[in-house]
């Protein structure tokens, strides 16, 4: 047992208390302590190990990695980490519902067959599901504002597959 | 099935979701229980089917998956035979098959490779007879059990039946049936006729992983403690390093080493393609490696040989083609005194850029090598070049080296090549650590191998019944086995002796011009099929306007009556002039070719025989303002037996936009001796908003054999758009791409 000391020491230097940034990932809580600048696509793949969204650029330019930031369409690949502090992500892992059960555009892309090589298809679903948030019906050109990129053309059976959960989530909500 | 279930004998690989959401275990490794499991494979050492005793069926895929649906149509060619129950089937990748005999690599899978719509035709001739081998000990062990001849028995949706109406399920007949010795004869494959699985629509088996984010493809692999690499790559194709300062790097937190990759000539041997000088970082994380490549202080240096420009090289190209070939490819008849004659003579230079693959998955590999074995996770598309890759660098055993076949994320021909698992390989023994190399989206457009460049003449000339006499193409074009030994094969990439018209016009010239560029190329989704078809079929809707003869009679009167002719490349042994005359006459009904045509609207068509595929594509567009506006898009398509029709009208839909998109706006340029696109920013992919809503597909129905579909779709459509165009704005657009000079000409 160390003595106690007889008086107290002129100075306690209080001990840092570990900054960070707060994020909701899929309704998880974590803290991120190191570089905030790190995009949050990196934060997702290499640190938590949600591999659901792709890196496919640096530029934001093909959309492989979109995620719901507070439920706005964001390119995880252009975003750092402080500018999602407090923020809510969800990411292709979160959409299905407790049991398991996929989300209506999830199940679209599956009843269309919309995958092909499958790689750009998690950014695509991600799209679709802010689309249809936005706009429950929407048009040939609401569609066409979907500016992801695949190489495969896999884009009718994916415009299928968004007017198909359009149908679904209405009536649904019927 | 005793042994199955015998976890000593049993190698777990992973736990695989199933279509039903239950988890079942995956495949044992094959060495270890050649015997345990059900159906005889190819050479008797490896399976592609397990049945457990609850039924489920657990089906080996042997090709990689790079978006053509093979993991879906190869397990339906097996669970057919077998006469499975699809909703029972779970489909899971094999890894590369091999053994080491006398010290060399004994494939035991037979086929394994994704590469020129290869993979469905093999499984069709040699997968059918594995499942039937299975269904044979299955109705054997059934007629033991039931002491009657298995004649008397009959096999349907994963259950044998009796004639009396008793059923047994396979998962209860596996395990005798799996102690039975396979049948001397081998079991004759089943009729057409018997078809439930074949020729239905099935979709892909990854789906609900791939919707859910949970499947893997090689990027989202891990090993535990593994470092991240990251190279800042030579920009000058041969170029090598000039000066280097890591010490700001270095000073990074999470930077681990930081490894240079030498000039291309001292590891040329290593792989399938050189390897690109560069300075790899290696990190605890993607993050910071990138972030160390960005600290280095490096300066380039380029390489002796000249990397010319598409101008240059269209300026070289046109020198070269004044001269002598480099390979007569055909000669018939006598081209020039046919032309000297001729009333009506054609001439035009059509001109292809060079172009690169921009698979949306980047290059990467997973790696884990030591003295004793390595283990390889990397999107490949010819594994066993893969293996010979690793091989070379490591000095292992052919079977000490693990190929696992993850989903990847579109290949196109670039994941021939096994250039980033050399590097890989190499980092990683250096490190003597597991290492995941990560190719950036800049790294895969300045480091790829292109698609070349090329100049096409052609010449033609008809006679006094305006029947085409004469034909000749004369191509210019750096090759794609350039650099590649032997130099004598280099046309082979490039021209087709039987590739039409050739058989069909009595004077005929192929000739190909070998034209030098460092900049490094390879296959690219159908080769040279897509390039020489945007020629020809451009040239022929050239001459029938010229003429004044439909362009559909005058392709029609050109393939004359169904006839087989001889084809020496991939795809033959023959062509069948009718079943190309077929879908062409198809795709031109459905776009209302002999209706009247809305004012202003553009018709084109054209057709292609690829790797033993006859597509026809027809296309109808308008230009609205300075938009050009796509109405109708059909293809028509004779495949052969199609496997999976959903699957095949995917891949036919994909790769006519993929064809579009292509043709219409892509190019790489060279400045100062490198490649200036560095990303989609700068190399536009089609966006949905760019691509018809629909492409209409009709499959000839057919008893032939399957040709496989993914490449087929391509090289016709382009030149039915430059068609259309044609037809449309008047402007003869000869070149790719398209887009910028369209807008110059109109």
């Amino acid at each position: 047992m160390p003595q106690a000391p007889q008086t107290p020491p002129a100075r306690i230097t209080p001990q840092p208390i570990r900054e960070g940034i707060d994020v909701t990932v899929n309704d998880r809580h974590y803290r991120h302590t190191g570089d905030p600048d790190l995009p949050l696509l990196w934060y997702l793949r290499d640190t938590l190990r949600l591999t659901g969204s792709k890196y496919g650029c640096d530029d934001k330019s093909c959309g492989a990695c979109s995620v719901l930031v507070d439920g706005k369409l964001k390119r995880a690949c252009g975003l750092a980490m402080h500018a999602v502090a407090g923020k809510r992500i969800t990411t292709i892992e979160g959409l299905q519902d407790e049991d398991g059960k996929l989300h209506p555009v999830q199940q679209a892309w599956v009843d269309e067959d919309a995958i092909l090589c499958g790689y750009c298809q998690a950014g695509q679903i991600m799209a679709a599901v802010d689309l249809l948030a936005r706009k429950p019906k929407p048009s040939d050109a609401d569609i066409d504002g979907i500016g992801n990129l695949c190489r495969c053309g896999s884009y009718p059976r994916i415009r299928r597959a968004i007017q198909r959960a359009a149908q679904a989530m209405q009536d649904k909500s019927k | 099935m005793s042994g199955l279930h015998d976890a000593g004998r049993r190698r777990f690989l992973k736990v695989f979701g199933t279509a039903t959401g239950a988890l079942i275990v995956g495949l044992p490794a094959f060495a270890d229980t050649p015997d345990a499991l059900l159906g005889q494979n190819l050479f008797r050492l490896n399976p592609y089917l397990r049945i457990e005793p609850d039924g489920t069926t657990v089906i080996g895929v042997r090709d990689p998956e790079v978006g053509q649906g093979i993991r879906t149509a190869e397990a339906r060619i097996l669970a057919e035979e077998l006469d499975a129950d699809w909703n029972k089937a779970v489909v899971v990748p094999l890894d590369l098959g091999v053994s080491t005999v006398n010290g060399e690599p004994h494939w035991t899978f037979g086929h394994q490779m994704a590469s020129g719509s290869t993979s469905v035709p093999a499984a069709w001739n040699d997968l059918r007879g594995v499942g039937a081998a299975a269904r044979e000990l299955l109705l054997r062990a059934a007629s033991e059990r039931w002491k009657t001849a298995p004649a008397n028995l009959h096999t349907s949706h994963g259950e044998v039946i009796a004639a009396d109406g008793r059923k047994l399920g396979y998962g209860e007949l596996a395990e005798a049936a799996s102690k039975l010795k396979p049948a001397a004869t081998p079991p004759k494959p089943k009729l057409p006729s018997q078809y439930v699985l074949i020729g239905q629509d099935a979709g892909d088996v990854d789906a609900r992983d791939i919707v859910t984010g949970r499947q893997h493809f090689a990027i989202d692999e891990w090993f535990g403690d593994t470092l991240v690499a990251v190279i800042a790559r030579c920009p000058y194709p041969g170029g090598k390093l000039a000066h280097l300062d890591d010490t700001a790097a270095l000073k990074l937190k999470g930077v681990e080493k930081i490894l240079t990759i030498p000039a291309p000539d001292p590891v040329r041997p290593l792989g399938t393609q050189q390897l690109a000088a560069g300075v790899a970082v290696l990190a605890t994380d993607t993050w910071t490696a990138l972030r160390g490549i960005e600290k280095l202080d490096i300066r380039w240096q380029p390489g002796e040989r000249v990397v010319l420009d598409d101008s240059a090289l269209a300026q070289a190209a046109v020198a070269t083609l004044a001269g002598d070939p480099t390979k007569a490819v055909r000669t018939d008849g006598d081209f020039k005194e046919t032309q000297k004659r001729a009333p009506h003579r054609f001439k035009a230079e059509y001109r292809i850029a060079t172009v690169a693959h921009s698979e949306l998955e980047p290059p990467n590999a997973l790696v884990k090598v030591d003295d004793r074995s390595a283990t390889i996770i990397a999107p490949v598309q010819n594994p066993r070049a893969t293996l010979e890759t690793v091989r070379r660098l490591t000095g292992l055993a052919p079977d000490k080296i693990e190929v696992q076949l993850p989903r990847a994320g579109g290949g196109f021909g670039r994941l021939l090549e096994t250039d980033y698992v050399a590097e890989a390989v190499m980092l990683a023994k250096a490190a003597s650590k597991p290492l995941k190399l990560m190719w950036t989206r800049a790294d895969a457009f300045a480091v790829d191998t292109y698609r070349p460049f090329s100049v096409h003449q052609l010449e033609a000339c008809a006679d006094r019944k305006r029947k085409l006499t004469g034909w000749a193409h004369r191509s210019a074009s750096t090759s794609r086995l350039a650099d590649r030994e032997p130099r004598a094969r280099w046309w082979l990439s490039e021209m087709h002796p039987d590739d039409l018209p050739a058989g069909l016009v009595d004077n005929l010239q192929y000739a190909w011009y070998a034209l030098d560029s460092a900049l490094p190329r390879g296959n690219y989704r159908a080769s040279s099929h897509a390039v020489n078809a945007f020629a020809t079929e451009c040239f022929i809707d050239e001459i029938a306007h010229e003429l004044k003869i439909d362009a559909l009679k005058f392709r029609l009167a050109l393939l004359g009556e169904p006839r087989k002719l001889p084809y020496r490349g991939h795809g033959g042994p023959e062509l069948d002039t009718g079943r190309l005359a077929w879908v062409l006459k198809l795709a031109a009904d459905a776009i209302g070719w002999n209706k009247p045509h809305t004012h202003g609207h553009g018709f084109g068509l054209a057709c292609h025989f690829t790797f033993g595929g006859y597509v026809a594509h027809a296309v109808e567009m308008s230009m609205e303002g300075n938009r050009l506006v796509i109405h109708d898009t059909v293809c028509a398509a004779d495949l052969g037996r199609v496997i999976n029709p959903l699957g095949a009208r995917a891949a036919l839909v994909g790769a006519t936009l993929d064809a579009f998109s292509t043709a219409l706006r892509q190019r790489i340029t060279i400045k100062d001796g490198r490649v200036v696109q560095h990303g989609f920013k700068d190399y536009p992919l089609a966006t949905m908003a760019q691509v018809p809503h629909a492409v209409r597909v009709i499959l000839v129905p057919s008893q032939e054999n399957p040709a496989g579909a993914f490449s087929m779709g391509f090289p016709s459509a382009a030149p039915a758009l430059a068609n259309a165009i044609f037809a449309g704005t008047t402007v003869r657009v000869r070149q790719l791409p398209i887009w910028p000079e369209l807008m110059r000409l109109l």
